[in-house]
């Protein structure tokens, strides 16, 4: 457990270094307009943007949760949950595929 | 509610013929990369491809201001790249676009194809090839590091706006000089950005867990 423990340290500390960054800059992001909503509105092709299909968290919000910083961090903490997860089953799946491939 | 998409394209903004090329284009690269990075992939590099998604998708959550009132975010597929190669790179962008999009509703799901393209395959693919001939012409990786990463990612970032500004043309939603005008101005400084995070982490890393920088694979036939 221990050497478990110092073997993925480093992911350990990605992972808290990814919180960390959704704790303290998510909520300081800048709410200008990026730049293709800001060339959208300079053009006038803004509306035709259509509304989604379905909604989990939109725009990094929780349902229900004031759209302020308390929204946001959980939103963005549980992205991260999430998107952490993800590309490690695909990559795990991928070598997998390649181990059964070998007689 | 503003809905808060990046350089994320909503639906609505591409047409369905345009969207539909670059799904295409995008499930050939994901497959191929899915199917090369099963071959290459380093058992260590499986947990970094969860750490650099993590990170990038954290990143982009922040909007740096940019003069002139607009925003611009990390898009993060240089790095990612730099770090674990074009493939194993092109899975962890799909990944961060695809639940952004699935989760977040930020970016559109017939305009994802283009969205993965634009802002991950790019920088994953032609970035990282740019990257390559950069440290090549500087004399190594070692010594060529920063500065083509810098070039890289910049050139990545200007590249998806130019070729959003097409999509968009060619969707009809605006016309192509005032697209191309408006999205490659902006995103020149954006790109700013782009690379001086791209070169903040890879530096950050070279200091803190170097061994990190040799788990890429795959680059040879990139």
């Amino acid at each position: 457990m221990k050497s478990f423990a110092r073997r993925y340290r480093w992911v350990l500390a990605g992972l808290a270094l990814a919180a960390v960054l959704v704790l303290v800059l998510a909520p300081l992001a800048s709410d200008n307009p990026d730049g293709l909503n800001r060339v959208s509105e300079d053009q006038g092709f803004a509306d035709k943007a259509d509304d989604p299909a379905f909604e989990i968290l939109p725009g990094y919000s929780i349902p229900g949760v004031d759209r302020g910083r308390a929204g946001v961090i959980l939103a963005g903490l549980a992205g991260v949950a999430i998107v952490f997860l993800l590309p490690m089953g695909l990559g795990y799946m991928a070598r997998r595929s390649r181990r059964d491939a070998k007689p | 509610m503003t809905p808060v998409f990046l350089l994320h394209v909503p639906d609505g903004f591409l047409s369905v013929p345009v969207a539909g090329v670059f799904w295409a284009l995008t499930a050939l690269a994901l497959g191929v990369s899915l199917r090369r990075a099963g071959a290459t992939l380093d058992e260590r590099a499986v947990p970094l491809m969860g750490v650099m998604a993590a990170f990038i998708f954290a990143a982009q959550m922040f909007n740096f201001p940019i003069p002139g009132g607009t925003s611009g975010h990390l898009l993060g597929g240089v790095l990612v790249a730099i770090l674990l190669g074009p493939w194993a790179g092109t899975v962890v962008m799909a990944c961060v676009i695809a639940v952004q999009a699935l989760v977040f509703q930020d970016g559109g799901l017939v305009a994802l194809g283009a969205n993965i393209f634009n802002m991950g395959i790019i920088g994953t693919m032609g970035g990282f090839a740019l990257y390559r001939s950069i440290t090549g012409l500087l004399g190594g990786e070692e010594r060529g590091r920063f500065p083509a990463a810098a070039v890289a990612a910049w050139v990545s970032v200007e590249a998806a706006a130019v070729l959003t500004a097409f999509q968009l043309a060619a969707s009809d939603t605006t016309s192509l000089g005032v697209a191309l005008t408006a999205m490659a101005g902006w995103h020149a400084l954006i790109g700013i950005g782009e690379a001086v995070i791209t070169v903040a982490t890879l530096a950050f890393i070279r200091t803190s867990r170097r061994d990190l920088l040799s788990l890429r694979t795959g680059e040879a036939s990139a």
